[in-house]
């Protein structure tokens, strides 16, 4: 299904569609008012932005320090060129060490390389671990938001849920009551696996360590309860120097969700004693889009998600009408670069007002790289074929002038429209582009009459 | 040819600009920095007692199973390390020194000596973290200044008690973690 149609499926429950819309809302509320209390903060995210350019421009020879420094410090590093070889890696080592459970901590590659189907497939048992991944673990869905994974259910669904899995009261919809369950049960998950998995947020060159951040402490319960802890990353996760984590360390979590630091930033340098440390650095169409020089600066992305709580489409469509393992404005832009036929609806589900590159930390032009993936896809429309709604054929994106206006009057019109117009499934505001068909009077002077 | 060279080389043979490493500058904080670091500490959940607080919280509260590893309360513990991790399952209360706090954000940095057994502050009910006060910094670029090149195998910022908002974004202290954090300065 194109992204259209999946946000008109996502406007369908309007009261859930307005209340997601709104608590994003209300966490980039919270990003902006936190980055106020930063004088530096704009100086800041040009250095990080200036870091991740470095770390682009030398990126083989950073991986290869990296590893260096890692191997010395007695850690195993893998190379994966793709999912599959990083899924087979990963099997590997669990099966060296007759394991067939693993606990999981929030890790969006290995969403991206399929790793829990492929595991179960093979006899293992994951456990998500961050509650919200095992919320939608248990649901048999994947993540809607790559920070927020839970962000499109209500406590009753998770009630309910926790109700027939975790044998909790039914009815009970009080959140700290249905945390708790989950503590108690993920608590003896973690005290039982003998291999934990993480994610990685950075990597640092210099010194061969990573560093994972978690508000819940999931991945240090995991990893260091357990014998053998394997970390999958990216090879973009890169950062040159220690002190460069002063920077992002200082950026992610405020752009994340408004908090000052996330509350747990464990730095892994080498096993404890007795214990195994494995490293798999993963490619899977990143070199590809280094190579793309219009695309390569969305590697830059440290996965805040704050381009998608400010994004309006986003907020009104849901994660999971984008179809893709990174969902919004940087999901949009990341996914043509790995299927552009699957994802081609993807650059259009954006008004290209910008938001998304004004909050991003490390200042990727977000909407620009959208508009030119639009131009990619309208000229090999021709090979994709049909699956491309009528009115990206005719051409509309070619146009700089409907570039201009449709950003200006997403902006303002998000503005003064009332609910039921924004939340009706059959409006085009959630579904991206349909919307501009057939107005009955100009923007215009549907504004002017409206404004007041 | 192996992965490793598969990647190494496509990256090779892209031609990629040059682009600077930027230096970075010593940003400092509009306030005073104790003050700031107690504001940061409340304002993610967790508590600060000055010395005599903390005795007399210790006291009434009874827990029957401490371990404490700061050179402040050595007397505190009525529990060793056990060898093994797991044993640690149902430890109420874990006192640590931290070696240093940042006030921007509330982050207190402990490495494998503070630790002991790295589990040891995610898997306790409570902790504990006990700071020299004049060992609080004011950004997190002193605070890896005051790391340096230190080579501990694990180190990690603490800044709050274990959290999650994943329920309908609802605050909920004591996800898998420490559900409480005290600070005592000295
Ligand atoms: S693109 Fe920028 S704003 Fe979006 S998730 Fe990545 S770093 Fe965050």
């Amino acid at each position: 299904m194109s992204h259209p149609q999946n946000a008109a499926e996502f406007l369908k429950n309007q009261a859930k569609a307005k209340w997601h819309d709104e608590t994003l809302w209300f966490v980039r509320d919270k990003r902006d008012r936190i980055s106020k209390t930063i004088p530096e903060w704009e100086n800041l995210r040009n250095l990080a932005s200036q870091i991740k350019d470095n770390v682009l421009a030398n990126l083989g020879s950073y991986l290869e320090q990296f590893e260096q420094n890692a191997i010395k410090n007695g850690i195993h590093v893998h190379w994966a060129k793709d999912g599959d070889e990083h899924n087979r890696i990963v099997l590997d080592i669990l099966q060296k060490h007759h394991c067939t459970a693993i606990v999981k901590s929030k890790s969006i590659l290995t969403e991206e390389c399929h790793l829990n189907p492929f595991l179960e497939k093979n006899g293992v048992e994951v456990v998500d671990t961050d509650l919200g991944e095992r919320i939608v673990q248990l649901l048999h869905q994947p993540p809607s938001h790559i920070v927020l994974p839970a962000i499109h259910l209500k406590k009753r669904e998770i009630s309910e849920l926790f109700h027939e899995k975790l044998q909790t009261e039914k009815g009970n919809e009080d959140p700290t009551y249905l945390t708790h369950a989950a503590r108690l049960h993920l608590r003896e998950k973690f005290l039982g696996a003998k291999v934990a998995l993480t994610g990685v947020n950075f990597g640092i060159a210099e010194t061969g360590e990573f560093v994972v951040c978690t508000n819940e402490g999931n991945a240090d319960m995991g990893v260091h309860l357990a014998d053998v802890h394997v970390a999958c990353m990216g090879i973009e996760k890169i950062l040159p120097r220690r002190k460069d984590l002063g920077i992002f360390l200082r950026l992610l979590a405020r752009s994340a969700t408004g908090q000052p630091v996330t509350n747990y930033n464990s730095h892994f340098r080498s096993p404890a004693p007795g214990k195994e440390l494995h490293i798999v650095l993963v490619d899977n169409g990143r070199t590809a889009q280094l190579a793309r020089e219009k695309f390569k600066n969305s590697l830059k992305c440290i996965r805040c998600g704050a381009c998608m709580n400010t994004c309006p489409i986003y907020r009104r469509s849901g994660g999971y009408s984008y179809g893709s393992t990174v969902p919004g404005p940087i999901g949009s832009i990341l996914s043509p670069g790995l299927d552009m036929k699957k994802h081609s609806t993807l650059p259009f589900a954006s008004t290209l007002c910008g938001s998304c590159s004004d909050v991003c930390p490390v200042k990727i032009n977000i909407h620009e790289q959208l508009y030119e993936w639009r131009q990619e896809i309208t000229k090999t429309h021709g090979e994709l074929g049909k699956g491309l709604s009528m009115w990206i054929a005719a051409g509309i994106f070619k146009s700089p002038l409907a570039y201009k206006i449709s950003g200006g009057l997403m902006r303002k019109a998000l503005k003064v429209l009332p609910d039921s117009l924004i939340y009706h499934p059959i409006n085009a505001w959630g579904k991206s582009r349909d919307l501009p068909e057939a107005p009955k009077e100009s923007f215009q002077q549907w504004y002017q009459k409206n404004r007041s | 040819m192996s992965s490793r060279e598969n990647i190494l080389s496509a990256i090779q043979g892209i031609a990629l600009e040059s682009k600077p490493l930027p230096e970075i500058p010593d940003f400092g904080i509009p306030g005073e920095v104790e003050a700031t670091f107690v504001q940061s500490i409340q304002g993610n959940k967790g508590e600060v007692m000055d010395k005599a607080e903390f005795e007399s919280w210790l006291a009434a509260e009874k827990h029957s199973k401490i371990i404490s590893r700061s050179a402040s309360f050595p007397d505190a513990s009525n529990l060793y390390l056990p060898a093994d991790a797991h044993e640690l399952n149902d430890l109420d209360l874990a006192i640590l020194d931290g070696q240093f706090g940042v006030a921007e954000n509330g982050a207190i940095w402990l490495e494998d000596a503070e630790l002991g057994l790295r589990v040891l502050p995610f898997i306790t009910e409570h902790l504990v973290i006990v700071l020299d006060r004049n060992s609080l910094v004011a950004t997190m670029h002193q605070g890896y200044a005051r790391i340096g090149d230190a080579s501990s195998g694990f180190g990690v910022f603490i800044a709050g008690p274990s959290k999650t908002a994943d329920i309908e974004q609802s605050l909920v202290v004591g996800a898998h973690g420490a559900k409480s954090l005290r600070v005592v300065l000295v």
